[in-house]
């Protein structure tokens, strides 16, 4: 199976040649990838070199023209870097983009943390007016990438190599239901946690929301799921920084009684290498340490 | 078509003769004044005779665009905008105000004619060249695009991922003034159009006071290449 990045690169080529207001600005990274569509729109896919914030910077001057910019390089490179830039020369400036990463928290453990962006979603979570899908598969990324470049906000599209085994429809913007359970308490599982959250809650009465748009976060969604009971425990289950989504959650029950677990990666540096089902585990995201914390929290 | 020396904007409202005045609405701040006027007389050359840009064509694709990349001391680009007519000469009088749209640095949301919000140094250039690269990309290559910054903005790595990129990339409907005031704690004589030169980019250094020389270094060709003009004003003003 191809993976999201291959997936972002073979879409958005295809968007290249049937919009002519969509641009591409890389700093080297996936450049070879987007060689036939460099070839084919010299002007409209852009490489800047090293230099990441020239890659906001000029990507947020694009789109002061007009034009519709797509932006990427590996996470750590794409927000955190230029966070700067993000703040100011899109959200300051007034102008829209797609913010496209790859890498997310734990895609090239044996890299190390330089290339490891848990925290990613919390720095855009300080900034007014962003988007945020975390897409669970490559088709979700697809899906979600077509809608993000055709509007003309801020956005920001976290792909990853982690991938549940099966796409969903990702029709709307709001949770889907995955599974009902009757009273027992709701786990949120964002992107690609979902096969690992299935597997951890088999057999639990607990309601499993699958959250690919993370932000604006579906509130509504939320409140229906955990309405019909007394205290609701809510467990969130995200692939980035532990608590990233805890303060949303919070605020869409802030008038019902509830109780609020965070699971996700953990704050300290691990300073490991090996694989992502070494740091799954490590962080406590794999089915059996979620199953625990899951049951220890719920009591379902 | 426009011609490349043509200057299609409306008459001024006011002249070069009463930006003094138009500057004396705006209370006067310690920290921003002297950096103010280092900028007027490169400001009055470049709208009075080099932009091609009015109210009335502000928000054409085809205008010329001026980045006010250094947003310290913005009096002197707000009285220029007065007086071409961006905006009436009253709002001068609330600069700063809570309920004015005139800071102590320039808000694009706000400010009327500003094509940029800046304060935080090193924004305008990185900016300016993706306008350039949105610009060629819709096939307008006639709107040039003007930055302003500080010598001792430059100090902002930002800027030489912006210089360093352009040069090599023949961004040649990228123009840069630098307003050298010698304001930078570390730098050497000649070092600013230097480091432009090293870039491939055309350069030139002038009295920022002289206006025909101003005039004749914004205007002189530079095909192939983005142009720097460095324009000397005395020190601390």
């Amino acid at each position: 199976m191809d993976t999201m990045r291959d997936r972002f690169i073979a879409t958005t080529t295809r968007l290249l040649d049937e919009d002519p207001r969509i641009a591409v600005v890389l700093a080297e990274i996936s450049r070879d990838g987007f060689g036939p569509a460099e070839r084919a729109h010299p002007h409209r896919v852009v490489n800047v070199g090293i230099r990441e914030q020239l890659l906001i910077g000029a990507g947020a001057g694009m789109a002061l023209t007009g034009m519709r910019p797509v932006m990427h390089t590996f996470a750590s490179f794409l927000v955190e870097r230029p966070f700067e830039q993000v703040k100011l020369d899109l959200g300051h400036q007034g102008v829209g983009g797609v913010l496209v990463s790859a890498g997310a928290s734990y895609d090239w453990p044996a890299g190390g943390f330089t290339h490891m962006a848990p925290g990613d979603v919390a720095l855009l979570d300080t900034l007014d007016g962003w988007t945020v899908h975390v897409p669970g598969h490559p088709d979700e990324a697809e899906t979600l990438l077509r809608r993000s470049v055709r509007g003309d906000g801020r956005v920001y599209v976290r792909l990853s190599l982690q991938s549940n085994r099966a796409a969903r429809a990702v029709g709307g913007p709001g949770f889907e239901t995955v599974r009902r359970g009757d009273g027992g308490g709701v786990v949120i599982a964002v992107g690609p946690m979902l096969d690992n959250v299935l597997e951890a809650t088999e057999g639990l009465d607990v309601t499993v929301l699958y959250a690919t748009t993370v932000r604006p976060f579906d509130a509504a969604s939320l409140r229906r799921a955990a309405g019909a009971h007394g205290t609701t425990g809510v467990v969130l289950v995200e692939p980035f920084l532990a608590g990233t989504s805890t303060a949303a959650a919070n605020d869409a029950l802030t008038d019902l009684p509830h109780r609020i677990l965070g699971l996700g990666v953990g704050r300290s540096e691990l300073r490991r290498y090996g694989q992502m089902p070494d740091h799954l585990v490590a962080h406590g995201l794999d089915p059996r340490s979620l199953r625990q914390r899951i049951t220890g929290f719920l009591h379902p | 078509m426009l011609g490349r020396m043509t200057n299609t904007t409306t008459p001024p409202l006011h002249g070069y003769g009463e930006l003094d005045r138009l500057m004396g609405l705006m209370t006067g701040d310690e920290k921003h004044g002297p950096a103010a006027t280092s900028t007027l007389d490169v400001l009055w050359v470049l709208y009075d005779r080099v932009l091609r840009v009015s109210p009335a064509t502000a928000g054409s694709p085809g205008r010329d665009r001026f980045l006010l990349s250094k947003g310290h001391g913005p009096m002197a680009y707000y009285a220029v905008l007065a007086a071409r007519g961006f905006f009436d000469e009253e709002l001068l009088s609330d600069f700063g105000a809570y309920d004015s749209p005139l800071g102590h640095h320039p808000d694009r949301l706000l400010v009327p004619g500003a094509e940029i919000g800046s304060g935080s140094l090193g924004h305008g250039l990185p900016l300016a060249v993706g306008s350039v690269l949105g610009l060629r990309a819709q096939g307008l290559t006639e709107p040039r695009v003007w930055v302003l910054t500080g010598d001792a903005e430059l100090d902002e790595g930002s800027n030489h991922d912006a210089i360093a990129y352009a040069g090599p990339a023949g961004l040649e409907q990228l123009n840069t003034v630098v307003i050298d005031n010698a304001s930078a704690t570390y730098a050497r004589p000649g070092g600013i159009a230097a480091r432009f030169e090293a870039a491939g980019w055309s350069a030139s250094t002038v009295d920022g006071r002289d206006h025909d020389a101003l005039y004749a270094a914004f205007t002189a060709p530079h095909p192939g290449r983005p142009h720097a003009v460095i324009a000397r004003v005395a020190p601390g003003r």
